[in-house]
């Protein structure tokens, strides 16, 4: 009987036979994906469709304020609260009350700050157009500003998405006070409100179009994006329950029995590769299908699943292979199940943070847009993005599944030294 | 000439950054169809000798020869002369004792039909033919003892290492394997053994040796020893050679 097939054979029955373990295999990932998915995809919503609770302190007595009111509703980001008191030392309780992230504070003598500015640029400008560039933007001459208090909570993308979201809002009320003063002058009468909104609100709008190799207009959703960065993410876990194995065999008397017999450990080692090859696999099927069909009925969007079917079937083959290199790799080195579970799964969150699962590579510093080039997790996900995100054919993508067979390389090389080293063949 | 199954040499062996046991000119012939006890107290090295003996453990000087080849970076394909039943339960308690002996007998190089025969002609043998395809980690400790010892025996191989292989069982296993040993050794297979119960000595053993510290202290036939020492049991003789001191 050959010796590799019996021992495919007995892996897969002891792994069969684990129930708990076939549990965190198979189900692990897909709940995982599932989470991230929804967290992420509530994340998408609240920017993009959510809106955020902001609480308003108009301390202005003048129509400028209310406007300042209507113009920030307008915008459509916030969900606007009235604070109930304009004391500003009360402002982190009212945010506490209301469960407000941002409030703002309308100073009193906005309208009147905002006009006697106007009036002065307007005039300016009428007299003389140079002299207006070089007062605009001196701060001293708002002396009592807006005042945007927030939640620590907020990342700092996010405050800064909200500042311009209402500094847009400011804008408008200046430019609408501005145009209104100019027009005076010139034409010594108010201006049309017809006019008035042309002029202000006539902005050309922007499309927003995403680029793909197919030229498909889909707009990649959640899913898309998701899926298949936790599905690598789940791949490379398998390093808990391989690389413990490996370990729970070296160190069990069976071992020192196959360290006797009249073939190489390695046999042991190629058994494991194509089964837990088979398990990576499976993995991969089962949440991209999850993602495919049953993703809708939960709430969550679609995966679309790319038009190179055996492109996605490469990339999973090699990620999985890569993942299971480097699981024996840990399993060999490691003392104890203590060892490679503890460093398994941490190198996993650090390989999987500069692989840009967890940040955007593209808004990663410079320096570390150098050392994720080592993760592995960095290629794979730069390969299924190629296929889920952009529409490629293997073509596309042949440099990411070549930059991971060479880190894989590299990995089985080292491994091969650790079972030399450890006399283990 | 007559080729012995064992014979060492000029052993020269010690546990790196170790203190402790330590082999230095170690010599030791075992002939062929002898049933070889190796007896001594708690770190005397019996355990040692055997994992050299098998490959386990890598000697820095001398030679250990098994029926003339040189164990010492010896091909793999000379382990099928040989077959080890270890301390510890050496098969996979997640699978069936068909399971661990069919697994094995692959490891062996035997083809699919002799495992099958092989295996059913183990369990009969060894009284486990009715648990065969039960989970080996349901079994009592005694059937785990005689699956260890079926897996060692599966390719019937020229000469069985036996690392205590009764520890712990009851009379009956016990009684049970002993009796197999001895039909396998009358088969051919030299058996070379080690075990603290003495009485399994004079039992089963043709050849004994008492080692100590890494040293032969006696070595003979039983009988041999007692008369040339003077003693009537096993028991008194190993007190007499190795002293009362605990050693662990």
């Amino acid at each position: 009987m050959n010796i590799l097939k019996a021992t495919i054979i007995k892996d897969l029955k002891i792994l069969l036979r684990d129930r708990v373990g076939l549990f965190i295999m198979f189900f692990m990932p897909i709940l995982l994906v599932v989470v991230i998915t929804s967290v992420q995809n509530s994340t998408f919503e609240l920017v993009n469709n959510n809106k955020i609770s902001l609480l308003l302190a108009n301390k202005d007595k003048g129509p400028l304020g209310k406007e300042m009111i209507d113009g920030i509703g307008k915008i459509g980001l916030f969900r606007i609260q009235l604070a109930d008191s304009l004391d500003e030392n009360d402002v982190s309780a009212q945010m506490r009350n209301k469960d407000a992230l941002v409030a703002l504070v309308i100073p009193a003598g906005f309208t009147e700050i905002i006009q006697s500015k106007a009036e002065e640029i307007a005039s300016r400008a009428l007299r003389d157009p140079d002299s207006v560039q070089a007062k605009i933007a001196s701060p001293q001459d708002f002396p009592d500003s807006l005042h945007m208090y927030y939640h620590p909570v907020m990342q700092t993308s996010f405050r800064q998405s909200v500042e311009g979201a209402l500094r847009s809002a400011v804008q408008v009320i200046q430019g609408e006070a501005i145009v209104k003063k100019l027009y005076e002058a010139v034409n010594q009468k108010e201006i049309p409100a017809d006019l008035e909104k042309q002029i202000l609100f006539g902005q050309l709008p922007i499309s927003e179009i995403p680029v793909s190799r197919t030229g498909s207009r889909t707009i990649p959703n959640a899913s898309q994006h998701n899926v298949p960065a936790w599905t690598i993410f789940a791949m490379f876990f398998i390093v808990i329950s391989l690389g413990g194995s490996i370990v729970r065999e070296k160190n069990s008397g069976s071992f020192i029995r196959l360290k006797t017999l009249p073939a190489s450990y390695l046999h042991a080692l190629l058994s494991k590769q194509a089964v837990y090859m088979m398990v990576t696999t499976m993995q991969a099927a089962v949440v991209f299908a999850i993602g495919n069909k049953f993703f809708p009925y939960i709430g969550l969007p679609v995966l679309h699943l790319p038009k190179d079917i055996w492109a996605l079937l490469i990339v999973t083959l090699v990620c999985g292979y890569c993942a299971v290199s480097y699981a024996i790799c840990v399993g060999v080195f490691a003392n104890t199940s203590e060892q490679s579970n503890g460093f398994g799964a941490i190198s996993i969150l650090i390989l999987a943070a500069l692989g840009g699962l967890i940040v955007p590579s593209f808004a990663m510093p410079a320096h570390l847009q150098k050392v994720l080039q080592i993760s592995p997790l960095h290629w794979a996900l730069e390969a299924y993005y190629g296929l889920f995100l952009e529409g490629g054919k293997l073509r596309d993508i042949w440099l990411n599944i070549l930059s991971l067979m060479g880190i894989t390389v590299l990995i089985q090389l080292f491994t091969l030294y650790g079972l030399k080293k450890k006399n283990l063949i | 000439m007559i080729i012995p199954a064992i014979k060492i040499q000029d052993l020269a062996f010690h546990y790196p950054r170790q203190e402790g046991i330590c082999f230095n000119n170690f010599n030791l012939d075992i002939a062929a169809g002898e049933r070889f006890g190796l007896f001594g107290p708690n770190g005397a090295g019996k355990t040692t000798l055997m994992n050299l003996m098998t490959g386990l453990l890598k000697y820095a000087g001398g030679s250990i020869r098994l029926f003339g080849h040189e164990i010492k970076n010896h091909p793999k394909s000379i382990n099928t002369i040989f077959g080890f039943v270890p301390q510890d339960f050496s098969f996979y308690p997640e699978l069936s004792a068909r399971e661990n002996l069919a697994f094995y007998g692959a490891w062996y190089g035997l083809e699919k039909k002799q495992i099958s025969i092989r295996t059913d002609e183990l369990l009969e043998v060894l009284g486990l033919t009715s648990v065969g395809n039960r989970l080996v980690k349901s079994f009592s400790g005694g059937m785990k003892r005689r699956v260890n010892l079926a897996i060692g025996i599966m390719h019937q191989p020229k000469v069985l290492f036996l690392d205590e292989p009764t520890v712990g069982v009851d009379v009956q296993s016990r009684h049970a394997m002993i009796h197999y040993l001895k039909k396998q050794n009358e088969s051919g297979t030299t058996l070379i053994y080690t075990s603290h119960q003495l009485e399994e000595a004079a039992e089963l053993c043709t050849k004994i040796a008492l080692i100590d510290n890494g040293k032969i202290i006696a070595h003979d036939s039983l009988e041999g020893l007692l008369e040339k020492h003077g003693h009537e049991g096993m028991e008194g003789l190993f007190l007499a050679l190795t002293g009362k001191r605990f050693r662990d």
